[in-house]
């Protein structure tokens, strides 16, 4: 019941606003229809809590610690956006950087979004998750697109490209799972990709062709997650589309392609006994730890840097769930937490400082601090808390996945530091003018409404502080299932 | 020699032609021609289903050789060639560059891929071993023809025939896959083409032109 209300309503979401979506009231109700999902996730959580793991629609749907948390966080997220995303794209109606009919495709879009990346977290179902994958491009490349600038028909295309051509070959690791499956449990049917069955007798199936399935597999949704160096269309589309588009792609997208990757690794490791799986994600890791710090010197649009600043996290928390482990699992679980939350309150200021300022670029944002206080301390904490300092929750999950490295992977610990030591200096060097610089503007007469970013970075705090007991019993429950090396 | 039975000989015939079809894509200049090989190649698969179907009597096949049939042979193709001709590209071709040295590399394309589907072909126990290496080859030599193209039309045909090598794979190793998923699969392709057609639209408004060294402008500065 909560589940078919949880995939329903973005679509009916998304049918209502294909109609109505150009309408004055259009935000207040996309805004209506992200809250009625996240009611949703939060009863499915409670559900799973209550009676453990489920299995719905005859084993379609799959529901277990470690993707309910992260529908529970996808649906927030969508929320916090989609209140963000009211009167700021009200803003940008109001500048002619769009017309009416645009905006109902953004809202239309943006419901569906939601849709593909619900169905993707839920689905048991290895090849509906490629479906729902697809899916999820399929429906931001246009909003990518939204301002019809140069620069954002190539952010589009290359999206549309590169993650086009990458999802293809995660498809063919679908197929290839499925060959190796067919051959253990024998109908040649639905069950061979269910998840929870390929789960069952992972250690019978063939380890040559699940290798090659893996690799497949990690390619194509690595691309999405934005491993280096499968990152280009990355810093384009989150830097050309609309700044709440910008929020959910770094906040959530990546998140979601993040779990289908350490899905297929459950599967994979638990047929290779080997390190192959382990290695190949902790390498992909620390290489776009160690390239996305480097990059971010060399970045001059405030909404690229924070861009890079993903393909950083998404790293950091690729490589944790390389180590494998309770604990550098537990680790990387709230690094995708924390991350998402922080990434997303500062896209929502970034757009807020851009609008404001009228430029992205970051040598054009000056003295936030003057033109707006909330603003200028929003993007300021936000990058605070980005870059691990304490007590911001970012700085308890690097600091375990540090300690975790030192344990297991001593080699990887000073690439790791260092690449965190160049991030932070890079963007603090970045942040510090924008925000406390001389500006010859003037105060802002209205203080802008920055409740999702401050909500936001309240729980990033408070999970720096102190972890309540059920969530560390649910991130411990999940960095059990997806196990060890 | 082994003796082969007719239908084995008909599916390696489909696969060959597969193969044959993809380096008749990766030399042709002419967008309105890719689009023809494309719906030949999809008309190929077709046959490939069928046959598959027919030999072993499962049911889903036959509807996903419909399947095949109806979208990649007749409203995809179609669909294209609507754009094209609104988009007036219809006399588009391509300069492309040392077509003998493309060739060479897709040469060497196939021998790797062969390499690559040996542990595949080991495991399945169908009776279409060779078509699996035919099938990585397909996806490929796609792959190697979006890397040389620069107008978007093109890339976009190569794109679609690295799904047909996809589907060829899935055919010739597990004889297809789940209906859901096949139906999910030619649901994305279907949107994905009729997104495109909506980008064009926009790409040529901006540019007047579909060519994509438009579209490089947004690198990293200095």
């Amino acid at each position: 019941m909560e589940l078919l209300l949880l995939l329903t309503l973005p679509v009916a979401g998304a049918a209502v606003l294909g109609v109505i979506g150009a309408d004055r009231r259009a935000p207040e109700i996309n805004a209506l229809f992200s809250l009625g999902t996240f009611l949703a996730a939060c009863a499915l959580v409670v559900r799973v809590i209550r009676h453990g793991d489920l299995l719905l629609g005859s084993e379609q749907f799959f529901i277990d610690p470690f993707n309910v948390f992260l529908v529970a966080l996808t649906a927030f997220v969508g929320l916090t956006t989609s209140l963000f995303s009211r009167p700021y794209m009200r803003v940008e109606l109001e500048h002619g950087r769009l017309t009416a009919g645009r905006l109902r495709l953004y809202h239309s879009m943006y419901q569906l979004f939601m849709f593909t990346m619900l169905l993707a977290l839920t689905t048991n179902n290895m090849g509906l998750m490629w479906v729902a994958m697809e899916g999820a491009t399929l429906s931001t490349v246009l909003l990518v697109t939204l301002y019809r600038t140069p620069g954002s028909l190539e952010a589009g295309w290359k999206y549309f490209i590169l993650c086009g051509v990458g999802i293809a070959q995660a498809l063919f690791g679908t197929i290839l799972l499925y060959v190796a499956a067919g051959k253990v449990l024998g109908a040649q049917g639905m069950t061979a990709l269910l998840w929870t069955h390929l789960d069952a007798v992972k250690g019978q199936l063939e380890p040559t062709v699940l290798a090659l399935a893996f690799v497949f597999l990690l390619i194509g949704y690595g691309t999405k997650v934005g491993l280096v160096p499968l990152h280009s269309w990355l810093p384009d589309a989150h830097a050309e589309g609309p700044t709440p588009i910008s929020a959910v792609l770094s906040g959530l997208l990546l998140n979601v392609a993040l779990y289908a990757v350490v899905r297929s690794k459950v599967l994979v490791a638990g047929s290779l006994h080997s390190e192959l799986p382990s290695m190949m994600l902790m390498g992909f890791g620390l290489l776009s730890v160690v390239l996305a710090s480097l990059l971010l010197w060399r970045q001059r649009d405030i909404k690229r840097l924070f861009a890079y600043s993903s393909i950083e996290h998404m790293g950091i928390a690729t490589f944790a769930f390389g180590m494998g482990g309770p604990i550098a699992n537990f680790a990387a679980l709230l690094h995708m937490t924390v991350h998402s939350l922080t990434k997303s309150s500062i896209f929502f200021t970034a757009g807020h400082a851009a609008q404001k300022t009228g430029t992205q670029l970051i040598d054009g944002i000056r003295g936030l601090i003057t033109l707006s206080p909330s603003v200028g301390w929003g993007l300021m904490l936000g990058s605070l808390a980005i870059l691990g300092v304490p007590p911001f929750g970012v700085f308890t999950s690097e600091f375990l996945i540090l300690t975790t490295a030192m344990r297991t992977q001593p080699w990887a610990t000073p690439i790791l530091l260092a690449g965190l030591a160049v991030a932070f200096a890079a963007i603090f060097s970045k942040v510090q003018p924008m925000v406390f610089g001389e500006t010859t503007g003037r105060r802002l007469p209205h203080p802008p409404a920055l409740l999702p970013v401050f909500a936001h970075l309240a729980i990033v705090l408070l999970l720096g502080l102190y972890i309540p007991p059920y969530l560390a019993d649910w991130y411990r429950a999940a960095a059990h299932l997806i196990g060890g090396p | 020699m082994t003796h082969l039975s007719l239908y084995q000989q008909l599916l390696d015939a489909c696969a060959a032609l597969l193969l044959l079809l993809s380096f008749a894509m990766l030399s042709q200049r002419r967008v309105v021609t890719l689009v023809n090989l494309y719906a030949v190649q999809g008309a190929v698969l077709a046959a490939a289903t069928l046959l598959l179907a027919w030999r072993t009597g499962e049911g889903h096949l036959y509807l996903s050789a419909a399947l095949t049939l109806a979208l990649k042979v007749a409203l995809l193709p179609w669909l294209l060639h609507r754009l094209i001709r609104r988009l007036e590209v219809y006399w588009d071709t391509e300069p492309l560059l040392n077509v003998s040295g493309t060739m060479l590399v897709g040469l060497v394309v196939v021998v790797f891929a062969f390499a690559l589907a040996q542990p595949i072909t080991r495991v399945t126990s169908t009776a279409t071993r060779s078509a699996i290496g035919i099938a990585v080859s397909v996806v490929l030599l796609a792959f190697l023809m979006m890397i040389t193209r620069r107008k978007a039309m093109s890339q976009v045909v190569g794109f679609l025939s690295m799904e047909n090598g996809v589907f060829f794979g899935a055919m010739s190793a597990s004889y297809g896959m789940p209906m859901v998923v096949e139906l999910g699969v030619a649901l994305d392709v279907l949107v994905a083409v009729l997104v495109l057609g909506v980008f064009f639209f926009q790409i040529r408004e901006r540019f007047e032109s579909l060519d994509l060294h438009h579209l490089e402008s947004l690198k990293e500065h200095e």
